[in-house]
């Protein structure tokens, strides 16, 4: 056996940073290319709204219980705090804030990251290595437009939706706990909590939800649509889906807390 | 071999390969390959496992782009079209996947129907349905219209996957691998419907496979593909007379051991 010799190889920083660089410029290319391809034509209106049947109906069930015991249990662990200054008819205005302001965004993007991410991912994957994405463009289909423009449309447009419902359901999971234990009528809760919401605290939700869903459909359909290695692929498509919408969604969401602060405070 | 048909127009050259080059990395698979294949004519593509064939009718379906060289489809330079001028040759083409590559939350009719909805919008309802019962019915499989993919077998779903590119009834058909992992009977069954297709839909097909049975059951000529270039192209009985001893040694192997 021959004396062998060890290949070296030049990374700018180190092998994980430049693939963690090199992974943001293809999602960003990949994120481009939708841009690209939404407003041209064909539209694939029947198919995007199948997605958004997918991303949207199929995700209430998940987002009713979770919503619903996130406002009692936010509710409930609010109270004793309050109570030291006896300021429990605050509770309604703090619940609001926090239910709006940041949790409703927030916990549906973390539901839809981790139920409708891993899907996409999954799907996508199966389909890349099934050779089905291939059968689609010798067919003369754009796969990009059909299988990812349609997906990121549906999420984007649902998280919102799905924002808003959440942040209701969790805000009557709230008042029954406040109901319960302060007595508190229906009617006197939901105009205390509204009193103290802002267009802003909406505006601003709604615009993270956006970004969140358009986050999730575009780091799921790009792990999806460019998975390798066979079924051990798209494995990993799925559950790199997840972590890396997940982590690209706190990140947003600390940059959009701050610029809407600036707003707030200006 | 079957005898040369008579419908093979060798005035018209369908497919012409011209200095085809491709590499993926330091692995040269094309290395500056020629192939004219004519109008009506099954021309099967043989080789061993990675050495190309796959890349080779990926490129002549647009999915792959060429390093060097031309590969021209009914006198189009595939590599050198647009998205549109491209999608309307793919119209032309039909693609037998190896893995079949069917739409696995579709069942079979609308594994049919899709792309002819999409693509011919001015067909009615009837029209539609007539036309996914003539291609099911062509690979012996009408049977299996409400099935899903996943409850066919290996061969059915190859069957199905020809009638969905004959479906748009496409003047070439590629097929990759058509016999891979079947067994001798099921292979021997999708080397007739091969033929059929020829013989009913007057394709020009490529079929790329490493299946010698197949290649003498369907192939009017044959190209041997070793080491990133043709080694010998003509009819199956002259290919293996050669003395070339790595052509001999593929015929033994697939014929002796």
């Amino acid at each position: 056996m021959g004396t062998t010799k060890k290949r070296s190889r030049h990374y700018v920083v180190s092998r994980q940073m430049d693939q963690f660089f090199f992974e943001i410029y293809a999602i960003t290319q990949f994120a481009g290319r939708f841009f690209k391809e939404v407003f041209l034509p064909p539209y694939e209106f029947k198919e995007t709204v199948r997605q958004c049947y997918n991303v949207g109906y199929k995700s209430l069930a998940l987002v009713s219980v979770t919503s619903f015991v996130t406002g009692i249990v936010f509710t409930k662990q609010s109270r004793p705090s309050l109570a030291e200054f006896g300021a429990t008819s605050w509770l309604p205005s703090l619940v609001a804030i926090a239910i709006i302001r940041a949790l409703a965004p927030l916990v549906t993007a973390l539901i839809a990251a981790g139920k409708v991410g891993s899907n996409i991912g999954a799907e996508l994957g199966s389909m890349k290595v099934s050779e089905q994405i291939d059968a689609l463009e010798v067919s003369a289909i754009n796969p990009f437009k059909y299988l990812v423009v349609t997906r990121v449309l549906a999420t984007t447009l649902m998280l919102p939706l799905l924002m808003i419902y959440m942040a209701l359901i969790a805000l009557m999971g709230a008042y029954l706990n406040v109901h319960a234990n302060e007595q508190v009528s229906f009617v006197s809760f939901f105009e205390t909590a509204f009193r103290s919401i802002t267009y802003l605290d909406i505006f601003s939700s709604v615009l993270k939800s956006l970004i969140f869903g358009f986050t999730i459909g575009i780091v799921s359909s790009y792990k999806g649509y460019t998975t390798t290695r066979g079924t051990q692929g798209v494995g990993i498509a799925a559950n790199t889906a997840v972590v890396a919408a997940m982590f690209l969604i706190f990140i947003e969401e600390m940059i959009i807390v701050q610029i809407i602060n600036w707003f707030r405070a200006g | 071999m079957k005898k040369m048909p008579a419908h093979i127009n060798k005035d018209n050259v369908v497919i012409s390969i011209r200095n085809l080059e491709k590499s993926f990395g330091k692995n040269h698979v094309l290395r500056g390959i020629n192939l004219d294949i004519y109008e009506g004519e099954n021309m099967v593509v043989l080789g061993r496992s990675g050495t190309g064939k796959s890349v080779l009718i990926k490129i002549l379906a647009g999915l792959m782009r060429p390093d060097h060289g031309k590969a021209f489809v009914l006198g189009k330079d595939v590599a050198h079209l647009n998205y549109r001028e491209l999608d309307q040759l793919r119209l032309k083409i039909g693609f037998s996947f190896q893995n079949s590559a069917l739409y696995d939350s579709m069942t079979v009719e609308e594994n049919l129907c899709f792309p002819l909805e999409r693509h011919f919008k001015h067909l009615s309802n009837r029209e539609v349905d007539l036309a996914v019962k003539d291609a099911l019915k062509a690979v012996g499989l009408s049977h299996t219209i409400h099935q899903l993919p996943s409850e066919l077998s290996g061969g059915q779903r190859k069957r199905i996957g020809i009638a969905r590119t004959l479906i748009l009834q496409p003047a070439i058909m590629l097929y990759d691998e058509p016999t891979a992992g079947l067994d001798p009977i099921t292979s021997q069954e999708i080397n007739n419907l091969i033929n059929e297709v020829q013989n009913r839909y007057h394709t020009t097909s490529v079929i790329i496979t490493h299946d010698l049975t197949c290649a003498k059951a369907v192939g009017d000529r044959v190209a041997v593909l070793l080491d990133g270039k043709f080694v010998n192209v003509g009819r199956f009985a002259t290919v293996f007379a050669s003395d070339d001893e790595r052509i001999k040694s593929f015929y033994d192997y697939n014929f002796v051991t």
